[in-house]
């Protein structure tokens, strides 16, 4: 049933697509928010890592005598203890990579900058510090390998001795038939290497918790900014020996999270640890230099051998290529990222021929976790990249062949080559509104005239399509490992009356800044005909009060489909119970009750209602009032757990339903280059977005916003680069890193069209991720700014001095691009 | 842990009320305030002064309380974001302008933010755009991309917000 059809009855004014104002603002204008470092507890002790300074060496000898000698030091814990304490965490990839063996803290070696090996529990930060300074480790160095292509050279160094070769998962995806599509095209395009660069979206509230043992109960409880908790519990229950029903996950605001906080389950194993060894609360405060250097990156994607068939009327057929994830030291969330890009197979085209040699390998870098836009920004990109060299290489108009080779508007349900379904959409229409709004046709003018004068600037228009496909079907996870007992999604919500008739609901969700108590309160009122205002939606997430499925959490692009499809459901019931309740004392049937403004009543009775107070009084506090039978089928409680309509994906031919929506971006960007610095501004920047049916249209443009500047920042300043010979993070703080400013995000124009989705519970698609849309389009504009014949972007990072050394390309140098035309 | 080598005595007037504590001299004033005194509205988002997130006013001035010593603050007076809206009262016009326009995402900048901008309209009533983003360079925001925060403080300016920064299109 859709939110229209349950709000039929109301007389409420609908505020569903209106720019509702966020509830949670107040507290957080007022510094009155509560995050996980705005934690105190009586005895509480400050935890610091002791971290590896080597990429790669084994671990001797360690002392941690001195430290515990310190005046104020409770406790310290090393590797060689929670490797007696613990079972390595679990792993979801199949053989061999699932051999890998990944503990709280580093056992017999380092495999990475950063990585923590002693923890170091202290009365204070500062002492914690200091006492972590004081313990010796020992450490004989081994070679580090950083490139994602010389780590499968047989000489180099193996990072993990289970698995014996450094790739944690392999295999190749194909559909369609690309042999058959290369032989017959007119054209193939064929490129060397693209290369997705290595940065994070880096929150700016580190990773944090207050983790505490209760000796007397036995359960932990974690007050951190873990976006997954259920996913954590999961890996750390089995590691731990610890009951899932004894780990007690709470949240309240979080700084943001991208997707970066859901790996952070080994280190709050650590405090848990740590916790229970001292009797004590353990403060877990992440500095900044630690959440960059040693948190979790997005994955750097290196993509080799890329064939493209082409017909001579521009109709791209597919492509073949070889792509390289690079996962850093251990997997964690990986392999789910070797799946999760085919849920976009095809990107925006009609692509129906397609191979994907895919190799996760491993490297002595930073373990990756699932980003803004994970695994299938880099596809996405990659895609974007052939189709503009593509139109380059062979003189097609890069605006003509998008169009070309979109799915049209009538062919929605567009079912891609792998069996997953578009479920609504209009590229050509969004394509159409960003060129306007960015008044394409007046910057092509502008370009050609710059060409004439000189002057040593030049202008590139670029534009990208890419997808934010939401709602996953967990199913995916048996692609990569047939053994995995994991399908299907769901989230939960409990809403319920409370004493007095006041509506309470909570979420399974764990938001990062979203504004689901905004949504969430302006679904539920829909539903119960009362203002979002009056709605009291419980903030963040508490494993012991709120309604709870393994997969809860926000992440993925899901919450405005599973997270608000559980608060229709739970007030649906809510309402039904209202009405029987109400007819019940009405002397009414139900379908006579109508809810309004906090009152049942019977429609065109004024004179026989009853406010949602007389309700709670009948079911709560007079229950003798109530005949048996109603009294019984109502608690004014209700629990719904949403589940989206999928199957196991077919695991022999890798096809299947993987995600239930498909949000869209087109991006344009109009860049100017200064020929002698390389240096770029953005002239003019336009993001289109379409997400179904907008629930707060202030809220997704926010959204379109963030994504927009992860992008941009990314495109431009942000790059994780290490040492090839030591394996150093060169990056490692928010100096050298550049987290992009309010100069480099340019003032974004946003615009929108509305595809309400034919398979969500309220025609909305989850978004928030925005596809990494940015770095395709900036890329786009760097090519169109080099012209047809020059240079070729290869990259998706482009600061000054990369532009500077593509404007300087000697016209002799080999390309790495290729065309053969039969 | 109190060694009187190291221990200085300290009185700073935050947010009109007067604090004397004894403090680690090597004791950040962005702890100071957090962990010492319990304001928990001032954050911290990097350690080495690029963020923003802990911007407080020190005798008026904007400052990254990360990047001073809680000694170095004896005899100030500095107000933090608990001094915007006082227990209990409405949101300022600056506060309910960053509401108005979606100006916060996560929340984690936002006292740096509101902080900054405040400076600001103090001493430039009226900013132009550019001002504004030149302004907010020391303030890093991950979620809203800026376009909401520079509108927020065109709006507490007075200005016309639609003006010159965001025409919206719909199809």
């Amino acid at each position: 049933m859709s939110v229209q059809d349950a709000a039929a009855p109301t007389k409420a004014a609908s505020t569903i697509g209106t720019p509702v104002r966020r509830v949670e603002d107040k507290r957080l204008l007022q510094g009155q928010g509560t995050f996980s470092d705005d934690v105190w507890m009586k005895r509480m002790g400050y935890v610091h890592f002791v971290r590896s300074p080597h990429a790669h060496a084994r671990i001797g000898d360690i002392d941690v005598a001195r430290a515990e000698a310190m005046e104020g030091v409770y406790a310290t814990l090393t590797g060689a203890e929670v490797e007696a304490m613990t079972e390595p965490f679990m792993q979801i990839a199949p053989e061999p990579g699932s051999r890998m063996e990944d503990y709280a803290l580093a056992v017999g070696k380092v495999r990475f900058v950063g990585e923590p090996v002693v923890a170091v529990l202290a009365e204070t930060r500062a002492l914690a510090r200091d006492a972590a300074e004081a313990v010796e480790v020992e450490y004989e160095l081994l070679e580090a390998v950083v490139d994602s292509l010389a780590t499968l050279s047989p000489t180099a160094p193996v990072l993990h001795e289970t698995i014996g070769k450094n790739i944690g998962y392999q295999d190749t995806y194909a559909w369609g038939d690309i042999d058959w599509a290369l032989e017959h095209a007119d054209h193939v395009v064929s490129i060397d290497k693209l290369h997705f660069h290595r940065f994070s979206s880096t929150p700016l509230e580190c990773n944090a918790a207050v983790v505490n043992w209760d000796r007397g109960t036995d359960v932990i409880e974690v007050r951190s900014n873990n976006q997954m908790p259920q996913f954590a519990a999961m890996f750390i229950s089995p590691a731990i020996g610890m009951p899932t029903s004894k780990l007690h996950f709470v949240s309240q605001d979080i700084g943001g999270a991208f997707g970066l906080k859901i790996t952070s389950y080994p280190t709050i194993a650590a405090c848990m640890l740590l916790s229970r060894k001292a009797g004590r609360p353990v403060k877990w405060t992440e500095y900044r230099s630690e959440a960059v250097t040693a948190s979790a990156h997005g994955n750097e994607r290196t993509f080799t051998d890329i064939k493209v068939p082409v017909m001579a009327d521009g109709t791209i057929l597919g492509f073949d290529v070889k792509a390289y994830d690079d996962a850093g030291a251990f997997m964690r969330y990986e392999p789910l990222g070797g799946v999760i890009w085919s849920q976009v197979a095809p990107g925006c085209y009609r692509l129906k021929h397609l191979r994907v040699e895919y190799t996760q390998v491993l490297t002595n870098k930073c373990p990756c976790g699932p980003n803004r836009g994970y695994s299938r920004l880099q596809h996405l990109w990659m895609i974007e990249r052939i189709v503009d060299i593509v139109a380059h290489e062979l003189g097609f108009d890069p605006v003509e062949l998008r169009k070309k080779n979109y799915p049209q508007a009538d062919e929605y349900p567009y079912e891609t080559p792998n069996g997953c379904f578009y479920d609504s959409g209009d590229l050509p229409r969004m394509l159409d509104l960003g060129l306007e709004l960015a008044d394409y046709d007046g910057w092509r003018t502008r370009q050609a005239e710059l060409k004439e004068s000189g002057g040593g600037k030049r202008i590139g228009i670029g534009i990208g399509s890419t997808l934010d496909s939401g709602t996953n079907n967990f199913g995916q996870a048996r692609l990569v490992n047939e053994h995995l007992p994991f399908s299907g999604n769901g989230e939960a919500a409990h809403v319920k009356l409370d004493l007095y008739g006041e509506i309470a609901v909570n979420l399974g969700s764990s938001p990062q800044g979203q504004g689901h108590e905004t949504t969430a309160a302006q679904t539920v009122g829909e539903i119960l005909g009362v203002a979002p205002t009056d709605i009291h939606v419980k903030a963040g997430y508490d494993t012991a009060s709120h309604a709870y499925v393994g997969f809860s959490g926000t992440y993925a692009s899901q919450f405005a489909v599973t997270g608000l499809g559980a608060a229709i459901g739970a007030a649906e019931k809510l309402r039904d119970e209202i009405r029987l309740v109400a007819a019940t004392a009405l002397g009414a049937t139900p379908d006579e009750i109508e809810l309004a403004d906090g009152v049942a009543g019977v429609r065109g009775d004024e004179e026989r209602a009853i406010p949602f107070i007389g309700i709670a009084n009948l079911v709560y506090t007079n229950v003798a009032a109530l005949p048996p039978e109603v009294a019984d089928a109502v608690s004014l409680n209700c629990r719904y757990v949403y589940r989206p309509p999928f199957e196991i994906p077919d695991i022999e031919t890798k096809t299947g339903e993987l995600t239930l929506t498909y949000a869209a971006q087109i991006h344009v960007a109009v860049v100017e280059i200064d020929e002698e610095t390389g240096h770029t501004e953005i002239l003019k920047y336009v993001a289109i977005d379409e997400c179904g049916r907008r629930i707060n249209p202030q809220i997704v443009e926010g959204q379109v916003h963030g994504a927009a500047a992860h992008g941009i920042g990314a495109a431009l300043h942000e790059s994780f680069v290490y040492d090839e010979e030591s394996g150093q993070l060169l990056s490692g703080n928010f100096y050298d890193y550049h987290a992009a400013t309010a100069v480099d995000v340019p003032l974004l124009l946003t615009g929108e069209i509305e595809c309400p989705s034919p398979r969500s519970p309220n025609g909305a698609k989850g978004m928030g991720e925005g596809g990494g849309a940015p770095l395709s389009t900036l890329c786009a504009a760097f090519q169109d700014a080099l012209g047809a014949g020059g240079a070729v972007v290869t990259d998706t990072h482009n600061p000054s001095e990369r532009v500077w050394r593509l404007l300087r390309e000697r016209s002799d140098a080999p390309r790495p691009v290729e065309v053969v035309s039969r | 842990m109190n060694d009187p080598e190291t221990t200085h005595l300290v009185e700073v007037q935050i947010n009109g009320e007067r604090y004397e504590r004894a403090v680690q001299a090597r004791e950040l004033l962005v702890h100071f305030i957090r962990d010492t005194l319990a304001l928990k509205g001032t954050h911290i988002g990097c350690d080495t002064g690029n963020c923003g997130a802990c911007t407080v006013l020190v005798d008026g001035q904007p400052m990254k309380s990360c990047m001073m010593l809680a000694v170095q603050a004896d005899g100030l007076s500095l107000e933090t974001v608990e001094s915007l809206s006082p227990a209990g009262e409405e949101l300022s016009d600056l506060q309910k302008a960053f509401n108005d326009q979606h100006a916060v995402q996560c929340g984690w900048c936002t006292p740096g933010m509101l902080m900054q901008a405040k400076a600001l309209l103090e001493r430039d009533p009226d900013p132009d755009v550019e001002t504004i983003r030149r302004t907010l360079k020391g303030n890093i925001c991950r979620c809203t991309g800026y376009v909401n925060i520079v509108r927020a403080v065109q709006q507490a300016a007075g200005q016309d917000v639609s003006a010159g920064i965001q025409q919206e299109a719909r199809a």
